[in-house]
């Protein structure tokens, strides 16, 4: 469609159920992912959000960037805290005790607590079935706490607890492919996004949020504090992971993969890493290594696509 | 009022908790609590208990659940034990905080290691100072009963705290007992419909769990301080209304013919009834020895434990937990802690007694209470003793 880019934002509501005036640091991808996913979600939610940067920039009490209903307890929990929200609004709805009202209860966290400590939670939610949204905003280490690294770390990225040495390249591990994990609960919806892609991201949140049944999206979210970036490049370098093929943007519907963006060429790994000092160590073999690596593995999700 | 029945404990649990008309439970299996989830889990496969039941991954997820589905103002019970327990350490901490009514019954349970699925203390002195309101049952009728109880203090408004059910692993948790079932009419009049005043709902938003700098973080701590401290006031009233309306009498502080004693014996849980046979029996033979009993372990029942020892000379304190390289049994611990501003104090002698589910037979509780009076007379180089342990 001509004009698209003009036409499209006009659609979007104006409302903000993520309140500005939050304490995220300038340039967060995650805030930015936060803000676009509420307002695709809408007033009708109530949010189970886990311990971590989205939690600590928004509730210093007595205060709140929330709109909307949202609870936060602790760390590993987010998905087990909205099972039980999930539960509790059915029955009360079922034995009337509240109104017949569609709420959909979502569960949010960062990719340690989603990858690494909440993991076993979430499987467990997942695996139960019940009707709700997991988001996990992924800026690829502990941030909130000083940019250690977690399971969602990629490879050669130096953070506090993955530095680069004299006898160390970083992260020494590749990333925990959540989505795929998510995927093999065989739930009906799984999907990644990012907020350098904001229509398709919120279209991904509401196609979640619309699905009965768990949902898990997983959103990249640029960090230029952890990942030592000028902060105005946020939402290039979510597109330069997306086009590089780093972070393809897709959909496992019912288990059938649909790949929402391709291209022609996928640009060398090297535009999105050269652009973060989390990767500036990096020997040029190192690099051809992930370059191989993101090459097959994108090959490999295109295949799984075309099968569908 | 209905006929008295033959049933396990853990089973009549399920039933008062049926007959709480709860909404959510979310449990793990741990023994020696499976019996109360297995029962409810029934209940509710068969249509009889119209609750949402999630069969959660762990513990800690448990009591996550739980939070969510009483901030959402559902009626929520979960039911765990020993390592459990632990596992919820955390959670638990939030459910009180976050003023969240929760009921949990806890079969007690010794903590690894080594392995032990047998009955004490250990898994609730850990969990003591989690801000829950905790009380201990001795038979399965007062089980029962503090279902009923639990909700009623949990829910009110005044209070909002989540409430523990103590009920020891095994020892009383296993074993079948005559057990009075309350008509369903007046449990739904002494029980009304949950109303947790602000539920998590799109038409009013609240938000819940910020985090707290340190500009407001003691004043909150205050806050729960002086909520769960009022509590008690709402505990004696349900009691007395309980009692009123069921006839089953319950204080913070019990006591078994301990008036004018010169010594007591001092248990909290189902070794009380052993206890009391063993007090039977030298009363019998002319002994000048009573029994006091522990029902509220939080919030501490200070002038009902200080009134309850005041005349006399010696009070022996069994403990069914350890507190490692500390003074002794913790329930001694605080007992001491009450009384040592007192003018006049009885002298306080501490056993560790039936950890790891090893019995205490009445003939050793003749002989704690003998060996209590003569260290009490004579002094004792240890600050306790393991009763019946070979060193």
């Amino acid at each position: 469609m001509q004009n698209y880019g003009v036409y499209v934002p006009r659609l979007v509501t104006k409302k903000e159920p993520f309140a500005p005036g939050h304490r995220a640091c300038i340039g967060c991808g995650e805030v930015l992912a936060v803000r676009l996913a509420c307002k695709a979600l809408g007033q009708n939610v109530i949010i189970a959000n886990a311990t971590g940067c989205m939690e600590i920039v928004s509730s210093p009490l007595p205060t709140t960037s929330w709109k909307v209903p949202w609870i936060h307890t602790l760390f590993e929990n987010s998905a087990a805290v909205a099972s039980g929200i999930e539960s509790g609004l059915k029955i009360m709805m079922k034995k009337g005790r509240i109104a017949q009202q569609d709420i959909k209860v979502i569960a949010m966290a960062g990719d340690g607590g989603t990858s690494d400590i909440g993991l076993q939670a979430l499987s467990g939610a997942l695996e139960r079935g019940h009707n709700f949204v997991y988001i996990c905003f992924d800026n690829e280490a502990y941030m909130n706490t000083g940019i250690q690294r977690s399971s969602s770390t990629p490879y050669g990225a130096a953070t506090t607890t993955s530095p680069a040495g004299k006898v160390s390249i970083g992260q020494v591990s590749w990333k925990k492919n959540m989505p795929a994990i998510a995927a093999a609960h065989n739930i009906p919806y799984v999907a990644t996004a990012c907020p350098s892609y904001p229509f398709d991201l919120m279209e991904k949140v509401e196609k979640a949020a619309a699905t009965p049944g768990p949902a898990y999206v997983h959103i990249l979210s640029v960090c230029p504090t952890g990942w030592r970036c000028p902060t105005d490049l946020s939402v290039k370098l979510g597109r330069l992971a997306v086009e590089t093929g780093i972070f393809p943007l897709y959909e496992v519907e019912d288990g059938k993969y649909t790949l929402n963006f391709d291209f022609p060429k996928l640009k060398p790994v090297t535009a999105y890493m050269k652009l973060q000092g989390r990767f500036r160590h990096l020997s040029e073999d190192i690099i051809e290594k992930i370059q191989q690596r993101v090459t097959a593995d994108y090959a490999e999700l295109k295949e799984k696509a075309v099968e569908g | 009022m209905a006929d008295r029945v033959g049933i396990e404990v853990s089973v009549a649990l399920g039933d008062a908790v049926k007959q709480a008309n709860v909404d959510v439970v979310a449990a793990y299996p741990i023994t020696p609590q499976t019996h109360i989830v297995e029962h409810l889990a029934e209940l509710v496969a068969n249509g009889e208990l119209d609750a949402a039941y999630i069969p959660v991954e762990s513990e800690h997820s448990a009591m996550s659940a739980c939070l969510g589905s009483a901030a959402a103002g559902a009626r929520t019970f979960t039911a765990t034990a020993g390592q459990g327990l632990e596992l919820m350490h955390e959670v638990l901490y939030v459910a009180s905080s976050m003023r969240l009514p929760v009921v949990m019954a806890v079969a007690n349970r010794a903590l690894s290691s080594p392995l032990s699925v047998w009955g004490d203390h250990s898994d609730v002195m850990a969990v003591r100072d989690t801000g829950w309101i905790q009380i201990f049952t001795e038979n399965g009728q007062e089980v029962v009963d503090h279902v009923f109880c639990a909700f009623r203090i949990a829910e009110d408004n005044k209070v909002l705290l989540p409430v523990m059910i103590h009920l020891d692993g095994f020892h009383l948790s296993h074993v079948i007992e005559p057990i009075t079932f309350p008509e369903q009419s007046k449990v739904d009049k002494f029980l009304p419909i949950n109303k947790y005043p602000l539920p998590l709902h799109p038409d009013k938003p609240v938000t819940m769990g910020d985090f707290a700098p340190p500009i407001i973080y003691p004043e909150a701590k205050w806050a729960q301080e002086v909520n769960l401290r009022a509590s008690k006031e709402t505990v004696l009233k349900c009691w007395q209304e309980f009692g009123k309306i069921f006839g089953h009498k319950y204080q913070p502080v019990e006591s078994y013919k301990a008036e004018k004693a010169k010594t007591l014996l001092l248990t909290m849980g189902s070794f009380s009834e052993t206890a009391m046979t063993a007090i039977d029996k030298m009363r019998g033979a002319g002994r000048d020895v009573g029994l006091v009993r522990l029902r509220l372990w939080r919030p501490f029942p200070f002038e009902e434990l200080r009134q309850a020892v005041a005349g006399a000379e010696t009070l022996i304190v069994v403990d069914r937990a350890l507190s490692f390289g500390g003074p002794g049994g913790p329930v001694c611990s605080e007992v001491k802690a009450a009384l040592y501003g007192e003018a006049k104090k009885p002298k306080i002698v501490s056993f560790v007694s039936g950890i790891g589910g090893r019995d205490i037979s009445p003939d050793d509780f003749e002989t704690i209470i003998n060996k209590g009076i003569t260290i009490s007379e004579k002094g004792s180089p240890n600050e306790f003793e393991i009763f019946g342990v070979r060193e």
